[in-house]
């Protein structure tokens, strides 16, 4: 399928596309570790912060809910951030290698 | 085409076993039996419109690319309508909302990783997998690793995986139609059966999306009329509703029983708060964390999920499907919030559980209730329209599993591995329709033989299999260098193995002996209970006392019979399924420990092994998954 002479070891030696890993690694897991940390504290809140869980602070609705209620903004915002930040970024750094992969001949 | 003369005989066929003698066979469900046919018109308009999309659908599908990825045509949004429509089983339709209304907090908490999930899906599944992937899992970990090697584990893979899961819709499924309007088991899982089946076979992921998306709309318009009607006369207030939910009585009732003597000395507000607070139903953080592990990882490891990324023609709208999904499934499980609470207020947590213990009556029961009771038409007419909804959900998440199976065992197996990838498109779609017909036979069988069994612990495994052997490989395949076939077979083989083993010795399985002690207590609870009082009926002082004491006498000989008609199944036998008299391990959810094996196992295989290839094809796969060169084009039109 793929026409032997794309030059895979130069397009990633291209400085371009090591600024995308390195970028792109660096945002990504960073985002991930915060996702997985702030989704594991309702669990653990749950279980071994239960007093502050129960304080009451809106009528009924109390810290532990409007904790969970977060739980969805956060990981919504996850999402917003990531997309804006692979639309603005990450996309047109890939085009960029994309247009120099076939300067060095291979096809699209 | 013959597949269009079948195909107009399939839904007559389906509609034929629904209404055959009328709606006789609407008995004992929670629609009455005079309104059955309320449920036969709704589920007759549901099922016409997703057999014409059927049919539509089947003139366009005669290449491999069509049957397997919708000819990627499909756009983001579309697909994230679809993959919301694959992944809202009934358990999280029905089975949240009914969690939430007999436990309060703890439900809603459950239903926040099922969500979070889709964050793993995102940032690191989704696009590199379009960009390299074709039409499976095996062909992600057949990239650089051993061609037939890999699409041989990943095809297993997925079909245990798969296997699992459908298990677990067809049985809950059969179940939840019965309680919903009556029909029979054994016809509830063919008429589903038989459905998808027509899906998949004619229409292919083409037919597959489109019956997903359908019902979730369906499902999102079905849970936001809910929620208005059930939110309206607190003026959409959040504290408001919630103030009413605490001071109901009948959600105060339900959190005494499940305190038991602690609830003693509690007043009637501290009890109805407590309903929104944790703990009243998940009693172990660790398992929480484990099921949390399972979920936030597996979902993204799910071929049946992974399958759907492949129907859009670039990464950027992969992206914008999960973004639509995440925006779908997030607010779906925000509005569970009100349904459940909803259903506690208005229906009651005793009439709940009397339907159904595990709940999942909440949402149906709370629909009757805002259409004018289970007197009414409308009410009836709400109820029947809730109870296609969730048949629609069975049916729409049966299809996306046969069909991501199907497409191992023809694409990966039959073609890649036996054939060595010598099949013209026309031999490959045969297969593929071939293989779709022996899943869903196996669907249809397996959920006939399973009845009766508890199946609810199988998502959560299928979950758990999932994130301890398809997440490692692919994750490490896509981002570790030195990853090759020797750590793809060891991470696939002891993370599938390892959770499984983990489940067999579990409490989820069934020990006859702790059985047999736990109704030997309550037999005997029962006995001094019944001699207590009837001291109370020969002393009662009037007849109101005494038919109040004899009521109690009556109910506590029912509970000593049941008690005793469990100890009398167990007689005789000494060990569960595997051997064991009690547990060897304390957690559910096998994740805490395979997924760091499943891990440690693809790290060790591939450090041990040699593999060439793996590492000559790492450039390209990493600049290949990153930008989409060369990526799988979509159809041309």
């Amino acid at each position: 399928m793929t026409p032997a002479h794309t030059d895979w070891a130069a397009i990633d030696a291209h400085p371009t596309f090591q600024e995308l890993h390195r970028r792109k690694s660096r945002f990504l897991w960073t985002l991930m570790v915060v996702s997985i940390v702030y989704y594991f504290l309702l669990p653990i809140g749950a279980a071994y912060f239960t007093d502050w869980f129960k304080m009451q602070v809106w009528g009924p609705v109390n810290v532990g809910l409007l904790f969970a209620l977060s739980q969805f903004v956060v990981a919504w915002g996850i999402a917003f951030i990531y997309s804006r930040h692979a639309n603005r970024t990450f996309d047109p750094m890939a085009d960029e290698i994309n247009r120099a992969a076939l300067r060095m001949g291979g096809q699209r | 085409m013959t597949s269009h003369l079948a195909i107009r005989s399939a839904p007559a066929l389906a509609l034929a076993m629904l209404c055959s003698p009328a709606h006789a066979i609407f008995k004992g469900g929670a629609v009455p039996e005079r309104f059955g046919w309320l449920a036969v018109v709704v589920f007759a308009a549901i099922i016409a419109l997703t057999m014409y999309v059927t049919y539509l659908a089947a003139k366009r599908v005669k290449s491999t690319q069509q049957f397997y990825a919708a000819g990627r045509s499909v756009s983001g949004i579309q697909n994230g309508w679809a993959i919301a429509g694959d992944y809202l089983s009934a358990a999280s339709f029905l089975g949240i909302a009914g969690l939430i209304s007999l436990y309060g907090y703890d439900g809603f908490m459950y239903s926040v990783g099922w969500l979070v999930a889709y964050i793993t899906v995102l940032l690191v599944i989704a696009e590199p997998c379009r960009n390299i992937g074709k039409y499976t899992l095996g062909d992600i970990l057949a990239f650089r690793n051993n061609h037939k090697t890999a699409k041989t584990m990943a095809a297993i893979s997925t079909i245990t995986v798969s296997i699992f899961y459908l298990t677990a819709q067809m049985v809950g499924g059969g179940v939840l139609v019965k309680t919903l309007i009556g029909i029979d088991y054994e016809v509830s899982v063919m008429v589903v059966g038989v459905l998808m089946l027509a899906y998949v076979v004619f229409g292919g992921m083409v037919a597959t999306t489109w019956v997903q998306i359908i019902k979730a709309v369906l499902l999102v318009i079905a849970s936001i009329l809910l929620v208005m009607f059930t939110w309206a006369p607190y003026g959409f207030s959040l504290p408001g509703f919630l103030e009413a939910v605490v001071g109901d009585a009948k959600v105060q009732a339900q959190v005494a029983k499940l305190l038991g003597d602690a609830a003693s000395n509690m007043s009637a507000t501290e009890l109805g708060q407590r309903f929104l607070e944790p703990g009243l139903f998940l009693k172990s953080p660790v398992d929480q964390i484990s099921l949390g592990m399972a979920l936030v990882l597996g979902t993204a490891g799910m071929p049946h999920i992974l399958m759907r990324f492949f129907t859009v023609p670039t990464a950027q709208q992969a992206r914008i499907s999960v973004i639509w999904a995440m925006a779908i499934i997030g607010g779906f499980y925000v509005l569970t919030l009100f349904i459940g609470n909803g259903a506690a207020l208005n229906v009651g947590a005793a009439t709940i559980a009397g339907m159904d213990k595990g709940g999942n009556m909440a949402g149906p029961l709370l629909a009757q209730y805002i259409g004018g009771g289970p007197e009414s038409m409308l009410g009836n007419l709400f109820l029947a329209f809730v109870a296609a909804v969730a048949f629609a959900t069975i049916v729409a998440v049966v299809a996306g599993l046969v069909l991501a199976s199907a497409s191992a065992m023809s694409h990966d197996i039959w073609v890649g591995v036996i054939k060595g990838e010598h099949a013209t498109p026309e031999e490959e779609v045969r297969a593929a329709r071939i293989c779709s017909v022996i899943v869903g036979a196996l669907a249809i069988v397996i959920g006939i033989l399973a009845k009766g069994q508890n199946v609810a612990h199988l998502v959560a495994l299928a979950f758990a299999v999932a994130a301890s052997s398809n997440l490692p490989c692919v994750l490490l395949t896509l981002y570790w260098k030195r990853c090759n076939t020797g750590g793809i077979v060891l991470g696939m083989l002891v993370g599938a193995f390892s959770a499984i083993a983990l489940v067999m010795v579990s409490p989820n399985m069934t020990y006859p002996k702790l059985e047999r002690e736990k109704a030997q207590k309550v037999i005997d609870a029962g006995t001094a209970k019944i001699a207590t009082l009837e001291v109370v009926v020969a002393q009662a002082a009037d007849d109101a006392a005494r038919e109040k004491a004899q009521a109690a006498v009556t109910k506590a000989q029912a509970e000593v019979k049941a008690a005793q008609d469990t100890y009398a199944k167990y007689e005789g036998q000494e060990t569960s399924l595997v051997g064991l008299e009690a547990p060897l391990i304390s957690l559910k959810n096998p994740g805490l420990y395979s997924i760091p094996l499943g891990f440690l196992c693809v790290i060790l295989g591939s450090l041990f092994w040699r593999d060439r290839k793996a590492s000559e094809m790492w450039e390209e796969l990493y600049v290949r998954q990153n930008t989409g060169l060369h990526a799988e084009k979509a159809a041309a039109h």
